[in-house]
């Protein structure tokens, strides 16, 4: 064992390190508003090489060859000073990997650089409020009509719809083949006549989740990612992507340290909390846990680099359900230490994230939300089977 | 930066598993459980012949000279098998001598030890929850007072005695004063011991180590513990396969996998704390004890939980003394309590932590 990232890596991090004193800006550029700040600064960082590596550079990435461990220092270093690095909301994220996996040239040239500069906002049509857990059993339907799919049917619990200009989705387009078989992967412009986006609050009083009904709505032919029919493959891709932004180590240390830093300059009966022994004992052992996902991630990060993920399959199909539970944990002892503040409602707006401002009104935010990644991309009870069948090879349900 | 086995340990642990299956299967651990002894001087010479005896032995003195990794490699696969015998006191005894022992008294005990002859055993606490060198009372160049639960009292032909303020003495076989006073243990594979000493003599080692030979118990017995924990994970994932109920394998209702499901998942990403908890050991010393504390407070107490739950699982079955389940229970009540409990070292972890 060796935990030491080795000479080279070192001089690499020194670099990106050297780089990142770019950021903030200053003088002139620090009058913008901090949109443009932001999309300047990632701007340079793919210049530089540091963001979105893995795409290549005709479609706006960065296009470096693959290393995790460069992967790893570069997350590090962005993390460690706050700068904006990789975007990781839906299309950046979840999007434009899953294209670059199975669109055509003509797809990702249209679409991959417009979606990482942010033009291109996206949002992720898959649940149906008859269908969450057995995504499967999806009704939407998209006929083809000459040169375009006509689509008809309801999307429910999506984030983002309200800004987003594309939604990617999965409709049924073969009423006539089996359950998965007949489903595809389509484009659709949300300016398209037809689609009506309707707000859905969220229970921690964020707006960012909607409904969105489908009523003859036209979207090209052109705009079906992979064939007809193979839609629920790849959104197997997409869900990949998905749980790995879910299972964030940083963002739990993060968390952790705030509730640490709370502990200790919250009072109780005269004392700082963390001199009780009780709620010590309760955050050293939130902590090992925490120790569990970071050295997890460790063993994941050392097999990934040297192709034997195969070694580490157990460990991949279990994380989303074991740092989500981990995160609870954090954040429900964070909402405890609040004490009678726990009656309060959260002010802060924080659309789909984590808050990280340390203040009453995040930790109550944090709680609240820290159920919605036990949910999305697959929900905790989803992941027990996953883990049971795949990983134990226990008999599948019926 | 490699955060994982090289093929040496994975065929280390193999090996170990291969003896284990082959000289000590269930129904030959099961003579051995309800025998009492939890010892079984075949399985002893095998281990020797092996070379485990002396594995952290300097080369010099006849031992292997590998590292405390390597050490918590086979401990999971011992705790895996539920192996008896001496082998744990036996190793932290081992390793206190290399560590903390004079040229000289490496140069005396240590040859025995790596070869097997000597059986080495180590005493402790001299109260339930006395584990913290703040307790200890035995001092001086002979010894009075008493330890208890301390592992092969009887069968040890060497015994590393912990002293007041962290230091470690080792008292021989057979040395005047000495009187065994067996208590009946909890881990039939592990039998234990109160040991009472009066006047009884004692070599101090050169230096007092105790501090290290913590760190190194509480990750081996994390990694024992890890290896009962997935033990009792596979067996019962197999009955669960097998046993029918309502003309069905109980596996395929979603209660019981969701159970062994979560089984799995409050262990399988803990591997890594023990492999930290080692490597740190051998190679950082600065974060040894505290990921020591870590590795033993979150792996000991998932340990008895699954252990519950394989008991649960196995129904009335799983209550009886027949079934095997509980001789990997009780191994992992005897890795959660030997050492101090995991609250216990949650407390160090939060002061060591600057909590």
């Amino acid at each position: 064992m060796d935990l030491s990232y080795g000479e080279e890596y070192e001089v690499f991090r020194g670099e990106v390190a050297r780089f990142l004193e770019g950021w903030p800006l200053t003088g002139g550029e620090a009058k913008l508003a901090l949109a443009e700040q932001e999309q300047l600064f990632r701007k340079r960082g793919i210049e530089a090489g540091y963001v979105y590596r893995n795409i290549p550079t005709e479609y706006g990435g960065s296009g470096q060859p693959y290393d995790a461990l460069k992967e790893q220092i570069i997350q590090e270093e962005y993390m460690r000073v706050g700068a904006p690095g990789n975007k990781l909301d839906q299309g950046p994220g979840l999007f434009a990997p899953t294209l670059l996996e199975f669109g055509n040239e003509e797809q990702k040239r249209r679409f991959i650089p417009p979606t990482l500069s942010g033009e291109m906002r996206w949002c992720q049509g898959y649940s149906e409020p008859g269908s969450g857990s057995d995504l499967a059993s999806l009704q939407a339907t998209a006929i083809l009509d000459g040169d375009d799919f006509v689509i008809n049917g309801q999307k429910i619990w999506t984030s983002g719809a309200n800004e987003a200009h594309y939604m990617f989705g999965l409709f049924r387009t073969e009423p006539e083949a089996s359950k998965h078989a007949g489903i595809s992967y389509l484009t659709i412009d949300m300016k398209a006549p037809g689609i009506d986006v309707r707000p859905l609050k969220q229970m921690t009083g964020s707006l960012e989740f909607n409904e969105v009904f489908f009523n003859d709505v036209r979207t090209p032919a052109k705009n079906l990612i992979g064939k007809r029919g193979e839609g629920w493959s790849i959104s197997r891709s997409t869900l990949k992507h998905e749980r790995n932004l879910i299972g964030n180590p940083k963002l739990m240390t993060l968390q952790f340290d705030q509730l640490l830093e709370r502990a200790r300059t919250t009072p109780r009966n005269g004392r700082p909390a963390i001199e009780d022994p009780g709620i010590r004992d309760r955050i050293a052992e939130i902590e090992t846990y925490v120790r569990a996902v970071e050295t997890t991630n460790l063993r994941m990060l050392s097999a990934t680099m040297r192709g034997e993920e195969l070694k580490v399959m157990l460990p991949m199909m279990m994380i989303k359900l074991y740092s989500t539970d981990v995160m609870q944990l954090i954040c429900k002892a964070s909402y405890d230490l609040l004490d009678g503040d726990g009656l309060l409602e959260p002010s802060e707006s924080q659309d789909g994230i984590y808050a990280t401002s340390g203040t009453t009104s995040a930790v109550i935010h944090n709680y609240l939300f820290s159920l919605g990644p036990a949910i999305a991309g697959g929900a905790s009870n989803i992941q027990r089977n996953i883990i049971g069948e795949r990983g134990l090879g226990l008999p599948r349900d019926r | 930066m490699h955060f994982g086995l090289t093929e040496e340990q994975e065929l280390l642990q193999e090996t170990v598993r291969g003896f284990i299956d082959g000289e000590c299967p269930p129904p030959r651990l099961r003579e051995i459980f309800d025998g009492g002894a939890g010892h079984d001087p075949t399985l002893w010479k095998g281990l020797a012949e092996m070379g485990l005896t002396g594995l952290i032995v300097p080369e010099a003195h006849g031992g292997a000279g590998l590292e405390l990794l390597e050490l918590s490699l086979v401990m999971e696969s011992m705790g895996g098998g539920a192996l008896p015998g001496p082998f744990l006191g036996h190793s932290l005894a081992s390793l206190a001598i290399a560590l903390g022992g004079s040229a000289g008294q490496q140069a005396r005990w240590l040859p025995g030890l790596a070869s097997g002859e000597l059986v080495g055993s180590i005493a402790i606490a001299e109260s339930a929850d006395g584990w913290d060198p703040e307790s200890f009372r035995l001092d001086g160049p002979s010894l009075s007072g008493t330890k208890v639960h301390v592992p092969f009292a009887e069968l040890a032909d060497l015994l590393v005695v912990a002293t007041a303020g962290g230091g470690l003495a080792v008292v021989e076989r057979g040395a005047s004063g000495i009187r065994v006073e067996a208590t009946p243990g909890i881990d039939r594979t592990r039998p234990i011991a109160s040991l009472h000493f009066a006047d009884t003599p004692a070599e101090a080692l050169a230096t007092p180590v105790f501090d290290r030979v913590r760190d190194a118990a509480l990750a081996l017995l994390a990694a024992d513990a890890f290896g009962a924990a997935a033990n009792l994970t596979k067996i019962t994932t197999e009955y669960a396969k097998t046993r029918q109920q309502f003309g069905r394998p109980i596996a395929e209702f979603q209660s019981v996998k969701h159970q062994l499901a979560d089984m799995a998942t409050q262990l399988e990403p803990t591997r890594g704390l023990f492999w930290f908890a080692a490597h740190a050991f051998d190679a950082r010393p600065e974060e040894a004890s505290r990921a020591a504390a870590v590795a033993k407070a979150q792996i000991c107490d998932r340990a008895v939980g699954i252990a519950r739950d394989a008991v649960e699982l196995h129904g009335g079955l799983g209550f009886t003394w027949e079934c095997d389940v509980q001789i990997w229970f009780k191994r992992a009540m005897f890795d959660r309590a030997f050492f101090g409990t995991p609250e216990h070292h949650r407390a160090r972890i939060a002061t060591l932590g600057g909590y």
